[in-house]
């Protein structure tokens, strides 16, 4: 139980994120409003975008930024005062993929409103089979 | 000029998109459909000229506005994906010609929106295959499924819905794959191909690694529509606009496909990637169920665009099985079968296409006696269809032969069987096709369409959508011609890896 612990509390962030996911993965799953499913899409990816900034993130360390002394001359960098900027950068791709992931999915549930006049899935079901 | 064309064959498209979608803005119509087969012919061109370049050079990089890898992104054009990026290319071609009066019939004030989207698929997909870097073969996996998304919501009935359903399906695939190249960067620091496959040999016992292969493959896997994953693919294929199923139904599933064996043979590392027998079992398992039920679900269905979708599932479970049986025959017949479905699924879906655009409908019964009305058309489906059996000379009979030699190879018997049970029931299914158009009487004329007023009179597509038509039933039997050609093309690449 100890080691469970520990390993639950030093990996903290990876519980968080799989946690966020899980609940992401459920609504689209179990929920039957079409929008509320969209909402889980959007949960689901943002918990990957969380894992991605954790990964870059260390302890006492700051933004990469070079610090330049009075004198000029540039201070020795080490990596490990300075946080990994690579995930953070990709995690600005993977945020305007999963705006446009989201915008492309209401509209497509603006269509569905329009045609069968709601977005629960089971009445769509009867609509369609009753056609 | 000639050293540019890796990146060329993405950025033409890609700016042409907007070009498209501004002549479409200015209802300047007339242009969309201009610039696109300019833009299309010029990507073949790309294309074919990076094929000859490969073949003399081997390999060919490419690094984005000079950053050297691994900082920089890297095309790399190899003889794999050089023949992937001609069978992409070729098909959105002959597809787009076809495409035309389609889309003058479907859509009437949509057409700058709907090329640009086609453009735009294009670009995603060849972006896909020439990438040399991992993230950024998200991002382009990304463009594919978004435009992918709007295209199949532009089409008729239940297309929102389909379509609403592949955006959740896709949108879970392609954050696995995500999730699967964040492991990867955590236990390599790096997200270049190249240099991956130089790191990875040295942490081979890393469970880190191991974890992201699987979830990099069952991202894949649900993008492919690999059985039991498989169930956004129908609905969404057949509600598709026919002016675009041709394209999405026969490049979609492959270059996934295609993205699966680079992954596995050179990032991964052949030695790696194989060196769990269990995975490999369970996978060809995976392919056999996908390949029976596929089969067997196929022949429940009434309607011939349906009945086309679930042969792409069958056909998935064909080159992944084959691809897992882990040997080089089964490996080249994958590949071999990439480049053949292609052409085979393009065939099928333009002659389905060219049935939907004179009868309305592509149920059974409306296809009654319609070989003496659509004569060409009818024969050039029969030819797809033969191929899809495996009928020699067509090209799907010499992939089927190097798969179950693979199987046999291998000594799985039953992946063996479950291809020659589902060349049986495509057999059935084809043989069902041909007895109703050409044995079965014709409906009368109040009953049917309305253009079976004359009874004898032919009434065949129009030219435009004809000729791509003939071309792909053509290329059936050309490719398997030539099959030997490639073959040793693929086999060098296989066995270079």
């Amino acid at each position: 139980m100890n080691d469970f612990l520990e390993i639950f509390i030093a990996k903290y962030n990876y519980w968080g994120f799989i946690i966020i996911m899980m609940i992401g993965l459920y609504a689209m799953i179990v929920k039957r409003n079409l929008v509320k499913k969209i909402i889980g899409m959007s949960i689901f990816q943002t918990a990957i975008i969380l894992f991605y900034v954790s990964i870059g993130a260390k302890e006492n360390a700051t933004i990469p930024i070079l610090q330049h002394s009075h004198a000029g001359s540039v201070q020795s960098a080490e990596a490990i005062n300075y946080i990994n900027p690579l995930p953070h950068v990709l995690m600005l791709t993977a945020i305007v993929v999963s705006v446009a992931t989201l915008g492309v999915a209401l509209a497509l549930a603006i269509k569905i409103y329009q045609q069968y006049g709601t977005l629960e899935e089971d009445e769509i079901q009867t609509i369609i089979n009753k056609t | 000029m000639s050293q540019h064309y890796p990146v060329l064959i993405i950025i033409i498209p890609l700016f042409a998109a907007l070009l498209v979608v501004l002549a479409g803005w200015l209802k300047q119509e007339r242009f969309c459909y201009l610039i696109s087969v300019i833009t299309l012919g010029s990507t073949i061109y790309a294309s074919l000229g990076l094929f000859r370049q490969v073949l003399e050079q081997k390999q060919i990089t490419y690094q984005l506005a000079g950053w050297a890898p691994p900082i920089g992104i890297e095309y790399r054009v190899d003889l794999l994906n050089a023949l992937v990026l001609i069978v992409i290319t070729v098909v959105a071609f002959l597809n787009l010609i076809a495409a035309k009066k389609k889309v003058e019939s479907e859509f009437t004030n949509k057409t700058g929106t709907f090329y640009g989207l086609y453009l735009l698929f294009v670009a995603g997909l060849s972006g896909m295959t020439i990438t040399g870097d991992v993230f950024n073969l998200y991002v382009l996996l990304e463009i594919t499924a978004l435009t992918g998304y709007a295209i199949i919501g532009m089409g008729k009935k239940h297309a929102p819905l389909a379509g609403l359903h592949y955006v959740l399906m896709g949108t879970i695939g392609a954050s696995f794959y995500l999730l699967g190249i964040g492991y990867l960067y955590m236990a390599t620091g790096s997200l270049n191909m190249t240099d991956l496959s130089k790191i990875i040999p040295h942490i081979q016992q890393s469970n880190v690694v191991l974890f992201a292969l699987i979830l990099c493959l069952i991202g894949l896997f649900i993008k492919m529509a690999l059985f039991p994953l498989h169930a956004w693919l129908p609905n969404a294929y057949s509600y598709a606009p026919t002016a675009a199923s041709g394209l999405i139904a026969a490049l979609t599933t492959k270059v996934m496909i295609y993205v699966m064996i680079r992954l596995v043979l050179t990032v991964f590392s052949m030695d790696f990637s194989f060196s769990n027998p269990i995975i490999n079992q369970l996978l060809v398992w995976v392919s056999i169920a996908a390949i029976v039920s596929g089969s067997v679900l196929a022949l429940g269905q009434r309607q011939l665009t349906r009945m086309f979708t679930y042969i792409v599932v069958a056909e998935v479970g064909y080159m992944v099985g084959g691809f897992w049986l882990t040997n080089e025959i089964g490996i080249t017949g994958a590949i071999l079968h990439i480049i053949n479905d292609a052409a085979m699924t393009l065939c099928l879906f333009l002659a389905a296409g060219n049935i939907i655009y004179k009868v309305k409908e592509d149920h059974f019964e409306n296809l009654a006696g319609l070989v003496k009305k659509m004569p060409i058309t009818i024969t050039a489906l029969i030819i797809g269809g033969l191929s899809i059996v495996g009928v020699p000379p067509t090209c799907g009979f010499f992939s089927k032969w190097y798969l179950i030699r693979g199987g046999i190879d291998a000594e799985n018997y039953a992946f063996v069987a479950a291809l020659i049970f589902s060349s049986l029931i495509n057999m059935i299914l084809f043989v069902r096709i041909i007895e109703i158009v050409y044995f079965k009487p014709a409906l009368n004329a109040d009953q049917s369409a309305c253009w079976l007023k004359d009874k004898n009179s032919m009434e065949e597509a129009p030219f435009s959508m004809l000729l791509p038509l003939v071309i792909s039933a053509a290329t059936l039997i050309i490719l398997g011609l030539y099959t030997n050609y490639f073959v040793t093309d693929i086999i060098q690449f296989v066995k270079s890896s």
